[in-house]
């Protein structure tokens, strides 16, 4: 039955490991502890099983690049790895299509009908009568007509344009900036990888890495400001609740990203990674950081704009 | 580490002996063998839980326990069967046999394929452990619909035991694809590949799809209990039955991972034991892709009480019904297959048979709730409770132990106990229609589900029941006999084991070998 084909190369198939039951042991930590640290029980155990993660995460990558610096990745062993970073990002896209769709559902449906519009606008007309449905709902059903004494109050401001003429200042459109031209480097990085062109490889990827801090710093700028400034926080009813879980997830994957990437600024600067030809670990991080950029696109518009 | 580059160029030897051989491997048939095992306990604890259930409803009032005693254990029996007991058998049949049938060495990434797997028990600690903390188990359906479960103790860990679960799934399911895509015989092309691949190959990207929005939609459950958000909250602008609508964008994909995989194993059965090869072995294909493509767009028929506009009522009744097509293309096919066939009735076979008949029984009441207006009185009556056991436990764990009987010969070397396994038919089969068919009758009749109690007119058909459910969850200790009787003795099983059996496992010995296919074996297309 066996027939051995012409230049047929044997898959790689690793020994035994004992580093995925650790790592499953970790996640155990980590998620044991965060509900822990959630519920107010201490969030010692939730610092050991991130810590683990991490740890565990990096020796098991530091593996797969010896192996493969070792030989052992035939093409069909590269293959598997390009298809399961795919259908990843896959599943990390509808994660994101949960919040976004959340997000459609409230401004389409809930907001109008707790104002009293449409053909299930009617409990919202007898419970909260001053209600008005707009978007961003600057007072909450509760506050409608309880006013200061509500538990769930509108914000003060919106992180919407507010007159054209603050546009300049408008850090929405720095981080739209600063995000898709990273895109932009990202790409060139990886023209001169191709050319086997290393220095001006190396450059365009510290670009991109750092153009990924100066997002997030940005960021975190913007949440200070809304909380500091525009009264808007997680508690600020449903536009508070949307506009930081999406926005917050997203800059929580353009960490990741960023750390991703700086990984592999880390191996083509310190141990000479990639080749021309061979450079999946780079890849995989372009294509999370394209998936990111995306992301941002559709926030851009539905959060801030429309 | 560089133990690992070292060993590879040796021969494979066997496997470890001792219990590193299970914490450590990377091989596809251990694990296998360690989700259905997983399965088979979270199987019996499951039904343990459902045993309770019906004792308590074997006559009306309270008897043992207390309402919010009974609630945590209807939560816990259907949390422990869905991702505990169904999802990882079929996981374990797909590690055991995706391999074998498409002529791989392992699965395309063997140390994620461990990982998978120890996360599962992992995550079942982190679920289980509010047993012993104030407040308890959750108690509020496996559904857990805001804003109930928001306003519950111990939310949090419930949420990150689903995190842990869905993170499992989803490596598990990039496996299998990336499995299925890669590393297929050369000449083996999509269309050849044996049905049991193809439902999970279809079962996979679901999986993929799905499980993340079931992970958005605990994030925004733990961000409401804990943090103040307002997405159920309509006193902030959100919405509750925002809720139902993310939960069932999973929830109902979710339901026909759990029959997907038993449509390409009754294949497979039937197709043997009638000694025929499949009818319409493409049409099968393109109905389970359309049931899969439609699951996406009929959740909301979960939700007709709940005050949806009347196009979204009319849309999500005509979408649902539409599934009966492809469905009933496959129950055509399969009856086909039958037909004219040299039929013998080992147990697989008797399992699958009865698979038909009764999956066919679940999926004609799922029509009938399908149909809005006659939806408002079926809701969450016992008529739905019915519904949807008839389609899990006749279907989805039917088609699981027709797997084991048909493919144990294989795994283990040695034959089961045909007489035993024939008794455990016939009992499982009488136990689960004494248990649930009168369920229907209760229903209909206005029983509410998820009561601890229940209006004497219903007393006799719930006596009925709980004798049946007894019946049917004693039947599976002889299971348990039978399958580990059959790993340490029994006649020695052949290579070929079934005679109308055609595939790529069925070329390797019985058992098979610990590594199977390490170079490709030829398929002729």
């Amino acid at each position: 039955m066996e027939s051995k084909t012409d230049n047929f190369q044997k898959y790689y198939v690793p020994e035994k490991s004992a580093i995925p039951i650790i790592f499953a042991v970790s996640v155990f930590f980590a998620g044991f502890g965060a509900a822990n640290a959630i519920t107010g029980n201490g969030s010692t155990m939730l610092l050991f099983g991130l810590i683990a993660v991490i740890i565990t995460m990096s020796f098991w990558f530091s593996v797969v690049m010896k192996e493969s610096k070792a030989g052992l990745d035939t093409p069909q062993l590269n293959n598997s790895y390009v298809f399961g970073m795919g259908w990843f990002i896959f599943s990390e896209v509808m994660f994101f299509f949960a919040f976004f769709g959340a997000l459609f559902y409230i401004r389409q449906f809930s907001v109008p009908w707790l104002g009293g519009e449409g053909e299930k606008g009617l409990a919202g007309e007898i419970l909260w009568p001053e209600f008005e449905a707009t978007w961003p709902p600057m007072v909450t059903p509760e506050q409608s007509i309880m006013g200061d004494q509500a538990v769930t109050k509108g914000p003060d401001n919106s992180m919407y344009l507010n007159g054209i003429a603050g546009i300049i200042k408008w850090l929405p459109l720095w981080n739209t900036i600063v995000l898709l031209s990273s895109s932009g480097t990202v790409h060139f990085a990886h023209i001169a990888l191709k050319e086997n062109n290393r220095k001006r490889f190396n450059f365009w990827l510290g670009i991109t890495v750092s153009l990924a801090f100066i997002f997030v710093i940005l960021q975190a700028a913007e949440y200070y400001e809304a909380y500091a400034h525009l009264g808007l926080t997680l508690n600020s009813g449903v536009y508070g609740t949307t506009f930081f879980m999406l926005t917050g997830f997203h800059g929580m994957h353009v960490l990741i990203g960023g750390i991703f990437l700086l990984t592999q600024l880390f191996r083509s600067t310190g141990f000479k990674h990639f080749t021309e030809k061979e450079h999946f670990g780079f890849e995989a991080a372009s294509w999370y950081w394209h998936f990111v950029d995306v992301v941002w696109v559709c926030l851009f518009l539905f959060v801030y704009i429309i | 580490m560089s133990a690992v580059i070292e060993n590879h160029d040796h021969e494979h030897h066997g496997p470890q002996k001792g219990i590193l051989r299970w914490l450590f491997t990377t091989n596809h048939k251990d694990i296998g063998t360690l989700y259905l095992w997983f399965s088979f306990i979270m199987f019996l604890t499951g039904g343990a839980m459902a045993m309770g259930i019906r004792a308590e409803l074997f006559e009306p009032g309270l008897q043992l326990m207390d309402p919010i005693r009974y609630n945590q254990l209807v939560t816990m029996h259907g949390l422990i069967m869905i991702f505990g007991a169904v999802m990882p058998a079929f996981v374990g049949l797909a590690n055991w046999l995706i391999p074998m049938q498409i002529g791989a060495p392992d699965m395309a990434l063997p140390r994620m394929n461990n990982l998978s797997f120890w996360l599962l028990p992992s995550a079942f600690i982190i679920l289980l452990s509010t047993a012993f903390m104030e407040g308890g188990l959750p108690g509020f359906g496996w559904t857990f619909y805001a804003p109930l479960s928001t306003n519950y103790p111990n939310i949090a860990y419930f949420v990150f035991a689903i995190h842990v679960m869905g993170i499992s799934s989803i490596m598990g399911s990039i496996n299998v694809i990336v499995t299925i895509m890669n590393m297929r015989a050369p000449g083996m092309t999509l269309m050849q590949m044996p049905l049991f691949v193809w439902s999970w190959l279809i079962t996979a990207y679901l999986l993929i799809a799905v499980m993340p929005v079931l992970a958005g939609a605990v994030t925004m459950l733990l961000m409401d209990a804990y943090f103040g958000t307002s997405f159920f909250d309509a006193a902030g602008g959100g919405d509750p039955v925002l809720f139902q609508h993310v939960f069932w964008f999973f929830g109902h994909p979710e339901v026909y991972i759990m029959i997907l995989p038993a449509f390409g194993i009754t294949s497979h059965i039937i197709s043997t034991f009638s000694r025929k090869p499949l009818f319409g072995q493409s049409s099968m294909v393109y109905a389970m892709v359309s049931i899969a493509v439609l699951s996406f767009v009929v959740w909301a028929h979960h939700m007709f009480t709940v005050g949806m506009p009347l196009a979204a009522e009319l849309f999500f009744m005509w979408a649902t019904m539409i599934i009966a097509i492809p469905t009933g293309v496959k129950v055509f096919n399969w009856v086909a297959t039958i037909f004219k066939g040299s039929i013998t009735y080992e147990t697989p076979m008797l399992f699958a048979i009865a698979f038909v008949v009764l999956f066919t029984i679940g999926g004609l009441s799922g029509l009938m709730l399908a149909i809005t207006p006659a939806d408002f009185q079926y809701h969450d009556t016992y008529f739905v409770v019915a519904h949807f056991h008839y389609v899990l436990v006749p279907g989805a764990i039917f088609s699981i132990m027709a797997a084991v009987y048909y493919w144990l010969p294989k795994w283990t070397g040695n034959m089961y106990d045909e007489k035993m396994g024939k008794l455990h038919f016939w009992l499982s089969f009488v136990g689960v229609n004494v248990t649930f068919f009168p369920q229907h009758f209760v229903g209909l009749a206005g029983m509410p589900r998820r009561y601890a109690d229940y209006a004497l007119q219903f007393a006799e058909w719930n006596a009925v029941s709980s004798v049946g459910a007894f019946l049917f969850g004693l039947s599976q200790l002889l299971f348990l006999y039978i399958v580990i009787k059959t790993v340490f003795a029994g006649k020695k099983a052949t290579a070929q084991v079934w005679d109308g059996a055609e595939g790529l496992e069925w070329t390797v010995d019985s058992p098979a070998p610990y590594h199977t296919f390490e170079t490709p074996p030829k398929v002729n297309g």
